[in-house]
């Protein structure tokens, strides 16, 4: 480890701290650390998305387009950008709607039929597959599981006619998928929480106490 | 008429186009300048983030609102990382090492300068660090509220508490030598929990394309901040 | 008696000691747990592993910020080592602006243990471009128009590795690490429309909502969380932070069981012991 090295993970080591710190109470370091990190993930994000977004799509093209004038038609999505920006006046917010409407309406038009076949179309033909088909029994007996529960939760969310009779019993089974998948996203979500704890603490024991021991050792 | 129709029609004729070009293939030279230019649209729309950002602080400071001076913290950092972005994507530091003595103080100033303001660095130190921690905060109160809230009150309840407790288990190495847990946990997320979320997700799905719909036939126009 | 109540009435922050604890202990005292392969993280890997030295390239999307480093940061690292070390092109990219340093740093980590690889020849880092679906859309009509430069500013045409990348059809399997639906999309977009393999790192939190798109085989394969980081470790002999993790992870899970059962042993036992009024409303202090 350098000195440099040494120097960043120390920065790093206190603001993991000055974080961990708002476990006891709320206090000065969390907000520093809190209103620092606003400040620099919006300067980061700006800055990336100059020099990798507009320089590339908007700012090289306009200064070739001496060469190729076609790159010209740019300043049309430049000025419907610019109008955008008009969402936070309240006089002319009005204007901002343009730009809104043509980036919804290309977001619905492309989004609705790969929705459709990725979400609908495929999910139901993995649902209904043959039973004879199947490598064993207990394949055969999984597959009519998936079947029956995908049915008896679409059911359950069915709310257009009351649950009673065969409905209200389908939909009771519903919930019981439904508990078990929740159950299961629940186990996985504390998974999930513990892993960032793990590298956070693995940072602090590993990286800085270690790495800093390390250091002035030798 | 300009500030109601025209958006609602732009908006009509839009999703029109891009539904039919997967049908009318010479549509395909619109589609393509269609994406470019959303995505161009989409770059300059992050400048919001930045503006509403620089208009909240501000005012914070001018009103001295409550705990207004760590504006200036955000406010700093903010500016700080925009210069270290560009200086060091124009190679500032490299023109400048260029003009110094080898061994000058000159140069240790550039050197130091150069390292304070190094781009990637500070996002690897600063950003990261206390995001990261921000979010780790999470384990304490997930496995707190677990502690306190998770109660087998009823069958569904104790339902979910079974299943999340067998997950627990079959997806880390201390679990999985419980002879079964593995074997029971695969199987849980493989059918119940399979049958579950794909129920969920055809019904998304269908209201995600009905949605879509919606909006392009402009029955569903809040997005623009109209009411009806 | 006395200690039910106690545990109803618990501080907090007792909670907040003990799970640091957990995590603590076990990351001094590493306990080298074994670690099993699962066999969706195999089928990711069997997908890349099948591919051969020099072939189409793979694509890369790092598409998660700052906040899930800890849990797909090492997902990331062990399946760009996996191509580098079998010579398989890689092509990084993201959709997150804040996804722009991750990616450049998980590509540079990796290139420095594999020197015999260029550059622009053997992987290219393309960096951020805006519009999320509108780039993993452009991908598959052009990808040269969509990626006019890489992340360090030059242009895609000086790069060897993209001379052949004209759309999908030219990248063997993307492989999307995300702790956002950003998976979806990928499914959506480059597998649904252009016919892309799609396979998924993403974090513990989304894994169990991508199990149907593994069923219907719309996903090649599917890393969750830190155990899926640690299985793929294992599966290409380079135990990295993940596997490091594991042991930490088991003790903290077990910890949480016994305190959810410690929680719903002191409910019930004490519930006859309680006012009406307790029973309903049975802990001290404010939130969770």
């Amino acid at each position: 480890m350098t000195g440099m090295e040494l120097f960043w993970t120390w920065v790093a080591a206190f603001l993991t701290l000055s974080i961990y710190s708002f476990l006891y109470k709320d206090n000065p370091f969390y907000k520093f650390a809190e209103h620092l990190v606003v400040g620099v993930s919006v300067g980061y994000i700006f800055t990336i998305n100059w020099h990798q977004g507009l320089h590339p799509y908007l700012f090289n093209p306009l200064a070739a387009s001496w060469e190729h004038p076609y790159n010209l038609l740019r300043v049309i999505p430049l000025i419907l950008g610019l109008l955008f920006l008009l969402r936070i006046s309240r006089k002319y917010n009005w204007l901002s709607r343009f730009t809104i409407a043509l980036v919804m309406g290309i977001g619905c038009g492309t989004a609705i039929p790969p929705t459709i076949e990725t979400r609908i179309i495929q999910q139901t033909k993995a649902s209904m597959i043959n039973i004879i088909d199947q490598p064993s029994l207990w394949a055969g007996f999984c597959a009519v599981t998936i079947l029956v529960g995908t049915i008896s939760t679409l059911i359950y969310f069915f709310f257009s006619k009351e649950h009673k009779g065969i409905l209200g019993g389908t939909a009771r089974l519903g919930i019981v998928f439904l508990m078990v998948g929740f159950g299961a996203s629940f186990g996985y979500t504390v998974m999930a929480r513990i892993s960032l704890l793990i590298g956070r603490l693995n940072f602090l024991i590993n990286d800085w106490v270690i790495g800093t021991w390390n250091f002035i050792a030798g | 008429m300009m500030r109601r129709q025209v958006p609602l029609l732009i908006c009509f004729v839009a999703g029109i186009v891009m539904l039919s070009q997967n049908f009318i293939p010479p549509l395909t030279w619109v589609y393509q300048q269609a994406l470019e230019w959303a995505r161009i649209i989409s770059a300059i729309a992050l400048f919001i983030g930045l503006i509403s950002l620089v208009r909240v602080h501000t005012m914070k400071l001018k009103r001295k609102a409550a705990n207004y001076r760590y504006s200036y913290v955000t406010l700093f950092a903010l500016c700080y990382m925009i210069i270290a972005g560009f200086l060091t994507k124009y190679g500032l530091f490299v023109k400048l090492h260029a003009g110094c003595d080898t061994g000058s103080a000159w140069e240790w100033i550039v050197t130091a300068l150069e390292k304070a303001l190094n781009f990637q660095e500070i996002f690897l130190n600063v950003q990261i660090p206390i995001q990261a921690t921000m979010f780790s905060l999470l384990a304490f109160y997930i496995a707190s509220a677990a502690f306190r809230a998770f109660k087998a009150r009823t069958f569904e309840a104790t339902l979910l508490l079974i299943a999340a407790m067998i997950v627990m288990l079959g997806r880390v190495p201390l679990g999985q030598m419980i002879p079964g847990v593995k074997e029971i946990t695969v199987w849980i997320l493989d059918v119940p929990n399979t049958a579950a979320k794909r129920g969920i997700m055809i019904g998304v799905g269908l209201g995600m394309a009905s949605t879509s719909l919606k909006i392009m036939l402009g029955i569903e126009r809040t997005y623009l901040g109209m009411k009806d | 008696m006395k200690f039910l109540f106690f545990l109803l009435q618990m501080d907090r922050r007792i909670v907040f000691v003990l799970v640091a604890l957990a995590v603590v202990a076990p990351l001094i005292m590493p306990l080298n747990l074994p670690i099993v392969v699962g066999d969706k993280v195999r089928r990711l890997y069997d997908a890349i592993d099948q591919l051969p030295a020099r072939s189409r390239p793979v694509l890369v999307s790092v598409d998660y910020d700052p906040s899930t480093v800890p849990e797909l940061q090492p997902m990331t690292l062990a399946v760009l080592r996996h191509c580098f070390s079998k010579e398989i092109p890689v092509i990084v990219t993201t959709m997150f602006p804040t996804g722009a340093g991750l990616a450049r740093d998980a590509m540079e980590t990796v290139a420095k243990e594999y020197p015999n690889l260029s550059y622009g020849t053997d992987y290219a880092y393309m960096g951020y471009k805006p519009g999320y679906s509108l780039v993993i859309l452009g991908i598959g009509e052009n990808f040269q128009a969509t990626y006019p430069s890489d992340g360090y500013g030059t242009p895609s045409s000086k790069l060897p590795i993209l001379k052949n990348v004209k759309n999908y059809d030219d990248i063997a399997i993307m492989v999307d690490f995300t702790a956002s639906a950003a998976y979806e999309v990928w499914i959506m977009f480059a597998h649904q429309k252009y016919g892309c393999k799609v396979g998924a790192g993403v974090t513990a939190v989304m894994a169990s909502d991508a199990y149907p798109y593994l069923n219907s085989g719309q996903l090649e394969g599917l890393l969750g969380g830190l155990s899926g980081a640690a299985e793929y470790e294992k599966l290409i002999g380079a135990p990295g932070t993940a596997t490091i993790g594991m042991d930490a992870q088991s003790i903290a899970h077990i910890l949480i069981i016994v305190l959810i059962i410690l929680g719903n042993v002191a409910y019930f036992a004490t519930r006859r012991h309680r006012e009406p009024a307790q029973t309903a409303t049975p802990q001290q202090g404010g939130s969770a």
